[in-house]
């Protein structure tokens, strides 16, 4: 099973495009965002086009198609990730996302399964991204439950010598990243996961560098919610899907039009999920962009854009240990990894590192990643990020090798 | 070509040997700011006398562009009156602000304007304000504490 890098690229128009006077785009930075397909800008656009219409209401046919077509995207997700459709909310983000968990819980009534009290312990990790760190500091702040946290070790990897003592007996929640967007780092779930239901505590995955990059099955990660976002996924901005099983013991964390079941002066009752998660109108060129996404993704296959993937972080890996003075910040082998690879050169600042390398056509992120306190555990202000996609191959990771010795002279 | 534009010689001199690096042990004021989106960090002392900056001394971290403009404002700020390093401010934020069509007064900004081909980069325009910012911020809060004594 594989593909043909360069026949894939033809698919994505703005690789047609040159960057700072003619230079070959590489792009290493799909961590961030990736670049859409054609047939993924089509969908959208197709969408406002020929059948725009608020979807679940309107008497009309074109809310028919609308409704069909948005429906359509809920249902190819659920079978991207294994789930089943009322188990898939659309929200405007994977921040939105884990927000979502995070608020609803918050929202839960006293003495239920997701209520917080100050007796109740979150656990995250060191290496999570601002938005499945900060969502949890802030319900622990409301509701007076401690955080606790996995360490990283300096190898990159989550420290789970103390697995029992930092998910303890009061743990209600533990919200951890599949795969570190700095580190590259693939998390091992099923520890994790069996120690987290031990102690009856729900498991929340943010899998935004995951569910892009190798095929996810929910019923095999047996966690209890999973987050990710549509444009990493070849997909439009502002749309991202939390899935759970246990959407329906949720409470609502957004409220007004779409959600509700009835509706007095003073009280309401809720529409079952996934409604129940969608108040207003949606996101619907979005989600049927994103469900055009699934398609293209689903042709290439999940397993050979893993593959690929990995054969070419392991190209990618050895180029970036042969260069002199740099020293790559996560785990230096391609075992339990993923295509993305922080890295720093010598003296060599990243955003000025970033900045030589923009000036080769070479596009990569540079700072802390969104994960200041990892950053500061693993002692580097910054970081230089290359993020590999299906649509890479080794002429990028030669170009952005190229590109640093070429940074290493022009500072020197 | 165009990165030279940004990186001029006299920036990275600036960078590899900066001026009135290491913070003073007394200050009339002390700030501490951060660019949130690259983690780049300065902390600021000045001191003043009869409304004359008589000092300022620095620490951070960060890019070539950050640590050497504040290299260059603090040497180019030290011993002017308030007014005067306000005037002088004022010129290099619209410096920063012109989108690479302003060439910036040598005779008011002196080393500063190797920072003009900044303006050309709009993420790097942050970097280059960092210590500026900080210097601002810290004159604002030395007079309304000691009224620039």
């Amino acid at each position: 099973m594989s593909f043909n890098v360069a026949k894939v690229r033809q698919d994505f128009p703005i690789f047609e495009r040159t960057i700072r006077d003619g230079k070959k785009l590489v792009y290493l930075d799909s961590g961030a965002t990736s670049q859409k397909p054609n047939s993924v800008i089509d969908a959208e656009s197709n969408f406002y086009k020929f059948h725009n219409a608020a979807v679940h209401r309107g008497a009309h046919q074109l809310a028919e198609e609308a409704t069909d077509a948005f429906e359509g995207a809920r249902l190819k997700v659920a079978n991207f990730i294994g789930a089943k459709e009322d188990e898939i909310a659309f929200t405007k983000s994977a921040t939105e996302s884990l927000n979502l968990v995070a608020y609803a819980m918050g929202n839960a009534e006293p003495g239920t399964r997701f209520a917080l009290t100050s007796k109740d312990r979150i656990v995250v990790t060191e290496m999570e991204h601002h938005a499945n760190l900060i969502p949890w500091q802030q319900l622990a702040a409301r509701t007076g439950a401690q955080l606790s946290w996995f360490e990283v070790t300096p190898e990159g990897h989550l420290d789970l010598s103390k697995i029992n003592s930092v998910i303890t007996e009061d743990t209600k929640v533990v919200a951890l990243t599949h795969q570190s967007n700095v580190l590259g780092t693939i998390n091992p779930l099923e520890a994790i996961v069996a120690r987290a239901h031990e102690v009856g505590a729900v498991v929340v995955l943010d899998a935004c560098q995951s569910v892009p990059h190798m095929p996810v099955d929910v019923k095999k990660l047996g966690v209890d919610f999973l987050a990710f976002s549509g444009h990493k996924a070849v997909g439009p901005t502002g749309v991202g899907v939390i899935w759970s099983s246990l959407l329906n013991e949720l409470p609502p964390f957004l409220f007004g039009g779409s959600m509700i079941e009835t509706v007095t002066m003073t009280s309401a009752t809720w529409s079952p999920a996934p409604r129940k998660f969608e108040a207003g109108v949606p996101n619907m060129a979005q989600a049927v962009g994103l469900g055009a996404a699934i398609d293209y993704l689903t042709g290439i296959g999940m397993q050979a854009v893993h593959e690929h993937e990995n054969q070419l972080t392991d190209y990618l890996l050895n180029k970036l240990l042969a260069v002199p003075e740099l020293k790559v910040v996560g785990p230096t082998t391609n075992e339990s990894r993923g295509g993305t690879v922080s890295f720093t050169v010598g003296e060599i600042h990243p955003h000025d590192l970033g900045q030589y390398l923009d000036s080769q056509g070479v596009a990569v992120r540079t700072g802390h990643h969104c994960a200041w306190p990892l950053t500061r555990k693993l002692g580097v202000p910054a970081t230089t990020r290359a993020s590999l996609y299906f649509y890479n191959d080794e002429s990028d990771c030669d170009a952005l090798y190229e590109a640093i010795l070429g940074a290493q002279k022009y500072f020197a | 070509m165009e990165l030279d534009s940004l990186y001029q010689e006299v920036i990275l001199d600036h960078y590899k040997h900066p001026l009135h690096k290491g913070l003073s042990d007394s200050y009339g004021a002390q700030v501490h700011h951060v660019n949130p989106s690259c983690g780049d960090e300065i902390t600021l002392n000045i001191n003043a006398t009869d409304g004359k900056i008589t000092s300022i001394t620095w620490d951070g971290v960060g890019c070539s562009i950050s640590q050497a403009s504040v290299s260059i404002a603090s040497d180019l700020l030290v011993n002017k009156s308030f007014a005067e390093a306000d005037a002088i401010l004022n010129e290099f934020t619209e410096l920063m602000q012109s989108k690479g069509t302003k060439e910036g007064n040598p005779d008011v900004l002196e080393d500063a304007v190797a920072l003009a081909g900044v303006s050309k980069f709009p993420a790097r325009i942050k970097c280059a304000l960092l210590g500026w910012m900080a210097f601002k911020d810290a004159a604002v809060r030395i007079n309304t504490t000691t009224g620039g004594e």
